[in-house]
C-alpha cells in the first residue's frame, strides 16, 4: 500500500468527520446484520413455542447478570436435536448441497466459453457484450424464473415446439422435476458466473498461449496447464458467487420444482411461514449458515486480495 | 498477439445469449397475446395492458414498491459509498476484518438467512413490521452492491487532484464534494440504479420483514404466479423489462460520456 503524503492538519472538526466515514456504514451493519444473527442463534436455542405469538421476548437485561444467567440456563438444544432426528431437514441439506454443487458445475461448463469468447471478442465489442451479460442481471430474478413456467410446463412452449417437430409424441414431463430447477439456476446465476471469469480473463496474458504453442505445446494442453491456473482466480470467485447463494435458493425450487425437490430453503420458508415454528426455522438457519460460513470466508478473503492488488 | 476469435467463440456467443435472452422475449411477445394460452397465437392485442390499468391491487403493490425501492436505494447509496471510502481509503483500524466480512457476506448470504434474521432484529426490538421494515431491510442488504461498484471506480482514483486542492488549503468536506464526488459520481449512479432494481425485485426478504398494508408487487406477482401463469402478469413483466433496461441504457450513456469527458 502507498502512503500519501499527509495533508495538512484537518483540525478536530476534519479528524472527527474522517472517523464518522467507515464508523456510519460500519454501525448500520452491525446492528442490521450482525446482530440479527445473534438473535438467530439465540431463537434457535429456545423451546419452540409454536402459539400465537411464535415468539418471546428475546434480549430482556433489565434483570442485570441474574437475568443473563437464567436466559443461559433456558436454552435447549431441543431444536437441534429434532434436525438431525427428523430424515426431513437432513435430506434437505443433502439435497440443496447436491443441487447446488451439480448446478455450480453446470454454470462453470456453460460460463466459461462465454466468458473466454467475450475476453477474446476484438476490443471495441466488449463494452457491448459486457452490457449484454449485465442487462438480465438487472431484469427481476422473479419475472426470469417466472418466464421458464411458460416454456417448460406441459402445455408450454417447448413441447409444442417439439411434438410440431415431431421430435417427441408426447409433451415433455420437465416442469416440476429437479431438470427444471437446474435449468432455472443455470440461467439466473449465469452472469454471476461470467462476470468474474471475464475479469480475470480479459487481463490473461495471451501470449502465454502463443509462447506455448511456439514452443510445441498443443492448444488442448497449453489451454489445461496456462489458461485455467491463471483464470483461477475468476473461476474460485464465479464458483462461490454462485454456489453459496443456490445452496439457499427459494423462489427457483418453489416456482419449477416439484414437490419432491427438497431445497433447504424452502424447508425453511414453509417452517416459518406454514408451521410458524420460529425457533426450528432458526434452527435451520442457523445450521445453513455454519455450512456456508466456510465458502463465505473463502469468497472474502478472494474479494479482499482482488482489491488489495488492485490498489 | 493470441486473441483469435474462432467460430467455437462465436457460436459460445450466440447460443449463451439466445438462452439469455430468448425466454425474456418470448415473455414480451406473448404479453401482446391476445389469447389466454401460451401455445396459441390469438392476434395482437394490448387488452392485459388495460386489465393491468384496472387491477387496484397490483397497482397498489407497484406504487409501495417504487417508494420502497427509491427511499432504500438513496439511503444504501450514501452508506455503502462511505463504506467504500472505509474500505479503499482507510488503512487498518480496529474492526477491518470484521468490516470486510460485513461488507462481502451480505452479496452471497441466502436471503432466507437475510430475511429471517431481520424479521427477528424488528421482532427483538419492538418495531411493527410494515413498510418501513421493508426500507431497512432493503437498504441493508443492496448497501452492499453500492459498496462494491463504488469501490471500484475509487481505486483507480487519481488521489493528486485531491491533494492539490487540499494544499492549496480547500477544507477536505469541500474538497470531497467539489472534487472527489463529481470523480465518483457515475458509479454512485450506477450503484443507485443497482440499489434501486434489486429493492424492486426483491421477493424473499420482502415477505420476511414486511406487514400488513405493505405487500410488495414481487409479493403480489409471486402469489398469482403460483397460481398459474397470466398474460396480466407478463404484461407487469413487459413493463418492468422496458423499465430496466431504459435505466441501464442511460446509466450506461452517462458513464461513457464521463468516461468520454475524462479523457
Amino acid at each position: 500500500m502507498d502512503v500519501a503524503p499527509r495533508p495538512p492538519d484537518r483540525g478536530a472538526f476534519g479528524r472527527a468527520l474522517g472517523a464518522l466515514i467507515p464508523a456510519v456504514p460500519f454501525l448500520w451493519l452491525t446492528f442490521f446484520f450482525l446482530i440479527p444473527f445473534v438473535i438467530v442463534f439465540k431463537i434457535a436455542l429456545s423451546e419452540p413455542a409454536t402459539a400465537q405469538p411464535p415468539y418471546r421476548p428475546v434480549f430482556d437485561l433489565s434483570f442485570g447478570l441474574e437475568g443473563l444467567s437464567e436466559a443461559l440456563s433456558q436454552l435447549s438444544f431441543y431444536n437441534f436435536s429434532l434436525l438431525f432426528e427428523d430424515s426431513l431437514y437432513f435430506s434437505s441439506f443433502i439435497s440443496s448441497l447436491r443441487i447446488a454443487a451439480v448446478s455450480t458445475v453446470l454454470l462453470l461448463a456453460i460460463g466459461f466459453p462465454i466468458a473466454y469468447a467475450m475476453a477474446k471478442a476484438p476490443e471495441r465489442w466488449r463494452p457491448t457484450l459486457l452490457m449484454l451479460v449485465i442487462l438480465p442481471f438487472w431484469t427481476s430474478f422473479l419475472i426470469r424464473v417466472y418466464a421458464w413456467i411458460g416454456i417448460l410446463k406441459p402445455e408450454g412452449l417447448l413441447s409444442a415446439l417439439l411434438i410440431n417437430l415431431g421430435l417427441i409424441g408426447e409433451p415433455l414431463q420437465i416442469m416440476n422435476t429437479d431438470t427444471a430447477v437446474f435449468i432455472g439456476i443455470v440461467y439466473s446465476y449465469l452472469p454471476f458466473m461470467v462476470l468474474p471469469l471475464y475479469a480475470t480473463l480479459e487481463k490473461f496474458d495471451y501470449n502465454l498461449l502463443e509462447a506455448a504453442e511456439d514452443l510445441g505445446c498443443p492448444p488442448l494442453r497449453a489451454f489445461w496447464r496456462i489458461t485455467v491456473p491463471l483464470a483461477m482466480p475468476g473461476i474460485l470467485a464465479g464458483c462461490l458467487l454462485c454456489f453459496i447463494p443456490v445452496v439457499g435458493e427459494f423462489v427457483i425450487p418453489d416456482l419449477l420444482g416439484g414437490s419432491e425437490t427438497l431445497m433447504i430453503g424452502r424447508t425453511l420458508w414453509s417452517e416459518f411461514f406454514s408451521n410458524r415454528d420460529w425457533p426450528l426455522a432458526s434452527a435451520v438457519a442457523v445450521v445453513l449458515l455454519v455450512l456456508l460460513v466456510g465458502p463465505i470466508v473463502a469468497y472474502r478473503d478472494i474479494e479482499a486480495r482482488r482489491w488489495e492488488k488492485a490498489k | 498477439m493470441n486473441r483469435r476469435f474462432g467460430f467455437f467463440d462465436a457460436t459460445a456467443l450466440t447460443l449463451g445469449f439466445a438462452f439469455l435472452y430468448l425466454p425474456i422475449l418470448i415473455l414480451v411477445v406473448y404479453s401482446f397475446n391476445a389469447s389466454r394460452l401460451v401455445t396459441v397465437w390469438g392476434g395482437f392485442s394490448t387488452q392485459w395492458y388495460i386489465s393491468l390499468l384496472q387491477n387496484e391491487q397490483l397497482l397498489q403493490a407497484a406504487w409501495i414498491s417504487l417508494r420502497v425501492a427509491f427511499l432504500s436505494a438513496a439511503a444504501a447509496t450514501v452508506l455503502g459509498t462511505l463504506a467504500a471510502l472505509a474500505l479503499v481509503r482507510y488503512g487498518r483500524y480496529p474492526g477491518r476484518t470484521l468490516f470486510t466480512g460485513m461488507v462481502y457476506a451480505p452479496l452471497v448470504m441466502p436471503e432466507v438467512i437475510t430475511g429471517l434474521s431481520l424479521l427477528l432484529l424488528f421482532v427483538a426490538v419492538d418495531f411493527d413490521r410494515g413498510f418501513w421494515t421493508v426500507v431497512l431491510a432493503h437498504t441493508t442488504f443492496t448497501m452492499c452492491f453500492v459498496t462494491v461498484v463504488v469501490q471500484a471506480r475509487l481505486v483507480d482514483f487519481d488521489r493528486s487532484l485531491e491533494e492539490a486542492a487540499m494544499d492549496l488549503g480547500c477544507p477536505p468536506l469541500k474538497t470531497f464534494f467539489t472534487i472527489t464526488l463529481p470523480l465518483i459520481a457515475p458509479s454512485v449512479l450506477a450503484g443507485f440504479l443497482l440499489a434501486f432494481t434489486l429493492s424492486l425485485d426483491d421477493l424473499v426478504i420482502a415477505s420476511f420483514t414486511s406487514g400488513p398494508g405493505a405487500t410488495t408487487l414481487p409479493m403480489r406477482i409471486y402469489s398469482q404466479v403460483r397460481l398459474g401463469v397470466t398474460p396480466e402478469i407478463n404484461a407487469v413483466c413487459t413493463i418492468l423489462v422496458a423499465l430496466v433496461t431504459i435505466g441501464v441504457i442511460i446509466a450506461s450513456l452517462a458513464t461513457k460520456r464521463s468516461a468520454v469527458a475524462r479523457q
